[in-house]
């Protein structure tokens, strides 16, 4: 069966630094997996490949068996591909409601409609409020996102991809610069996910990874240095030099 | 148990919503002071009749600016294409004006695809200046096409048959005035349902935040697109209105002074609220009446302080100190 | 053929001249752009003031053109130093449109101010005796003045690149335009660098204006008038590049003169062309980062 996400040999150059260098990688079905890595190590460089935002120097992109290489970012999410960004991109002069309302009406297919006024269709505004509700933050909706804290606005980042009902959703450090008190609520909402959503988490906090990972792919320098169970991952006397490394 | 907390504000959010496109009574206003101004002011129906064509052009650069987040100097380039088609229709012997506006809208909204297909590819400043490019562009061409415009002397000659047959474009301005009170009133419509169709809401997006607009699949190059092209439809029918009511075309309609002083009557009124242009024009065009007559240079000049108070202590000001601190805010970890 | 052999150089000469006093304006805006994010559409003004400034001193007080080059320089950099303290600072980071309407609103008064003080007409420029008539280089003699003006812009450019590599001012700019919070980090006064590169660039620019009086003339609408070059040779150069920009100005200036030459009666439109198809090809410009 084919990965719901997949690289073949993927290769991103700036000039004659290799930020991606021959990268393969698989993404199964239903995986909870989490890319880690020292600083620069290239894992942001990679989310941006595989979402389009960046163009590849070589190598091939699949999302469910289907070459999406050569695709826009738009096509690729009408594939099912979903990303959560590392700071908060968020329409932060629209209310926490319109910013998920935004996403919905994409993926319907009704974005696009200049002649109807948005308010009709319901079905969007329905939606998104039912989102907002199983996030716990829909007391918040009529708010402009600029005015939530910052941790909120985490929630509002997850309920935005999460309205695109992706089939792969890649999270960029889904709990970055939220204080450790309220950091519990976001990885509860991961572990919640729907199981047949293919996560990928990038992340640089070991314990959250090993909460929710059951596989870790290890990237140095652009390259995949190993990948394996948390167990092997642990115990890998590489990846320990590596961190260690960077640490002293 | 969260839900009973917030079981009340439910249906009131996605109400709000839901309603939000719905006419209020207040967005009446601007069309009875017209109204009421065709009674108390019949001698200035002429200053009239440009204040509404300047509120339409204007109108069409918040449709870009304000809604999709272009930054554009050079909307006078449809302005003035709208301008010179339906002058140069009436210069060659078909002077019916409705029919001259359906052909300066075609003409400058093919003009808009056209150069939105080619510049929207570009970012920031590229962008910026190509805008002004392209008007600079139409400017020259204009000028060195003598034969055909007129050149710097401005296209002379044109017959403008009566509107519907039957009401002349006479000297007080009357039928110039209702005919674009009408005209303006219609497009504002349509502009109005853009704004709150799905499609408005995601030009919206696309200004409050393009790298996200992307991530949820949006083609935001296309939806840029629609809507420059849309926006430089309703400058050529601006341009197409000033020519069949002034009976006159000249290099200026193409110039950067238009859209410059646009960009500021639209910022003295708000941007991105479809209503500005209905509060900064008549301010900046009756003040202009009154004031710069006597001595433009004078007025120039306190114009351009107006523009910097108002962007560096008013809006960078308040609004980027307050946005500051609430970032720092949130921040905090 | 030699008559082709004599436009070719009539075109080079020409164009070099201009393209020299397009740098020369233009390579401060650049910098301005690439350092501090600043889309400043007012930098003609600078160059409009030296221009003013040179005029006004030659034609009114007799002042010698060396030292009435030198006072517009002088003059016109610290004054924008004044303008980057009390207004352009302040917008550094601001949105766009902040910036252009901020700069349109200087345009504005510029242009009223200069009217108000020196009327409509353009302020005559008169080259000093020793820089006026043909100079004779045995195969042709060219115009004194505009090689006057294209030996001086080498020097200027010259001695700007050099000290951009050799000295800290010049290390310190390009650390901070590679990387901002890099420069920082290490202790450098981004603040204080600000100024002084502002300063530099206006200056410079207000020498081009003074320079290039005879080639651009100084009138009060200069700002609005060649603002489109100005942007263009930055635009095609490269934002914050310090080269780029003197590749499109050598471009422009002798494509433009070019155009003009052999087709004059298209005006300026196939230079906006060309600026659209560069653009189009490469949107960062010819030597800008992606």
């Amino acid at each position: 069966m084919s990965a719901a996400l997949e690289t073949r040999g993927l290769c991103k150059n700036f000039g004659a630094l290799a930020v991606a260098n021959a990268i393969d990688f698989r993404l199964e079905r239903g995986a909870r997996h989490a890319l880690i890595g020292p600083n620069g190590a290239g894992k942001t460089t990679f989310v941006n490949l595989v979402t389009g935002a960046l163009r590849p120097s070589a190598g091939r992109i699949l999302i469910d068996g289907g070459d999406v290489t050569a695709l826009p970012q738009a096509q690729r999410v009408k594939r099912g591909l979903a990303r959560t960004f590392q700071l908060n991109t968020l329409f932060r002069g629209l209310s926490v409601l319109e910013n998920v309302c935004l996403a919905i009406g994409e993926r319907l297919g009704v974005a696009g409609d200049m002649h109807r006024p948005a308010g009709s269709r319901r079905i969007v505004i329905d939606e998104a409020y039912a989102a907002l509700e199983r996030l716990g933050i829909a007391d918040e909706a009529r708010r402009p996102v600029r005015e939530l804290p910052y941790g909120r606005q985490r929630l509002v980042e997850l309920a935005v991809a999460l309205g695109l009902e992706p089939k792969v959703l890649l999270l960029d450090e889904p709990a970055a610069g939220v204080p450790s008190a309220e950091s519990g609520v976001i990885v509860d909402i991961i572990e919640s996910l729907p199981a047949d959503i293919a996560l990928l988490i990038i992340e640089h906090d070991m314990d959250l990874v090993f909460r929710l990972a059951r596989r870790i792919t290890v990237l140095v320098q652009g390259a995949v240095l190993v990948e394996g169970t948390p167990q092997e991952i642990a115990g890998d006397a590489r990846v320990r030099e590596v961190y260690l490394g960077e640490r002293a | 148990m969260r839900a009973d907390a917030v079981g009340g504000a439910a249906p009131q959010a996605v109400e709000a919503l839901a309603r939000a496109h719905r006419l209020k009574p207040w967005e009446l206003a601007p069309w009875l002071a017209a109204i009421a101004a065709y009674f108390l002011f019949p001698s200035y129906l002429p200053l009239g009749a440009q204040i509404l064509i300047a509120i339409l052009f204007t109108l069409s650069i918040d449709l870009i600016l304000g809604y999709a987040g272009i930054v554009t100097l050079g909307q006078s380039a449809f302005f003035g294409a709208g301008a010179y088609t339906a002058g140069l229709l009436a210069a060659h012997g078909w002077g019916e004006p409705i029919s001259g506006l359906a052909a300066a809208a075609a003409v400058a909204g093919l003009l808009g695809l056209a150069s939105g297909a080619v510049i929207l590819r570009t970012r920031g400043l590229s962008l910026l200046m190509l805008t002004l490019v392209i008007a600079e562009m139409l400017q020259e061409a204009a000028n060195k096409a003598g034969d055909i415009t007129g050149g710097a002397d401005g296209l002379q000659g044109m017959e403008v048959w009566p509107l519907l047959g039957h009401f002349e474009f006479g000297l007080f301005g009357r039928t110039a005035y209702v005919y674009c009170l009408v005209v303006l009133f219609l497009l504002w419509l349509v502009a109005r349902r853009i704004v709150h169709s799905p499609f408005g809401r995601s030009l919206t997006g696309i200004r409050e935040n393009e790298a996200r607009m992307h991530a949820i699949g949006s083609p935001v190059f296309r939806r840029r697109l629609v809507i420059y092209a849309f926006a430089a439809a309703l400058s050529g029918i601006a341009g197409a209105l000033l020519a069949e009511t002034t009976q006159f075309v000249g290099l200026d309609s193409l110039g950067f002074e238009r859209s410059g002083s646009a960009l500021i009557m639209l910022i003295i009124g708000g941007v991105g609220r479809l209503y500005g242009p209905f509060i900064g024009v008549p301010l900046y065009m009756v003040a202009q009446d009154r004031f710069a007559q006597a001595d433009p240079v004078y007025w120039d000049f306190w114009i351009g302080l107006l523009l910097i108070i108002v962007v560096v202590f008013a809006r960078g000001g308040l609004l980027g100190l307050a946005e500051r601190l609430l970032r720092r805010r949130g921040r905090k970890p | 053929m030699s008559a082709i052999l004599a436009a070719i150089v009539s075109i080079a000469f020409h164009g070099l001249a201009y393209a020299m006093v397009l740098y020369l304006i233009s390579v401060g805006l650049s910098v301005t752009m690439g350092l501090m994010g600043f889309v400043n559409l007012a930098h003609g003004v600078f160059a409009a003031a030296g221009g003013f400034v040179m005029t006004r001193l030659m034609n009114g007080y007799g002042v010698p053109f060396p030292l009435a080059v030198a006072a517009a320089f002088l003059a016109v950099g610290a004054g924008s130093m004044v303008l980057e303290r009390l207004l352009y600072r302040r917008l550094y980071g601001a949105d766009e449109l902040s910036q252009v309407l901020m700069s349109v609103g200087l345009i504005f008064m510029s242009v009223a101010a200069a009217k108000f003080l020196w009327g409509p007409l353009a302020q005559p420029m008169t080259p000093p005796a020793y820089l006026s008539g043909q100079l004779d280089l045995g195969f042709r003699a060219f115009p004194a003045y505009r090689s006057f003006l294209i030996v001086a812009g080498a020097v200027v450019v010259t001695l700007l690149w050099l000290g951009l590599e050799r000295t800290r001012f010049g290390a310190r700019i390009r650390a901070a335009v590679d990387n901002r919070r890099m420069a920082q980090s290490i202790g450098i006064d981004t603040g204080r660098l600000f100024t002084w590169t502002f300063a530099l660039g206006s200056a410079l620019a207000a020498l081009g204006g003074a320079l290039g009086a005879d080639i651009l003339a100084i009138d009060p609408a200069y700002a609005l008038e060649h603002l489109v070059y100005f942007l263009i040779v930055v635009a095609v150069g490269g934002l914050g590049s310090i080269r780029g920009p003197f590749f499109a100005a050598l471009l422009l200036g002798i494509a433009d003169t070019g155009f003009k030459y052999l087709l004059p009666e298209f005006g300026a439109f196939f230079i906006y062309a060309l600026t659209l198809a560069i653009l189009l090809w490469r949107p960062q410009g010819l030597f800008g980062r992606v």
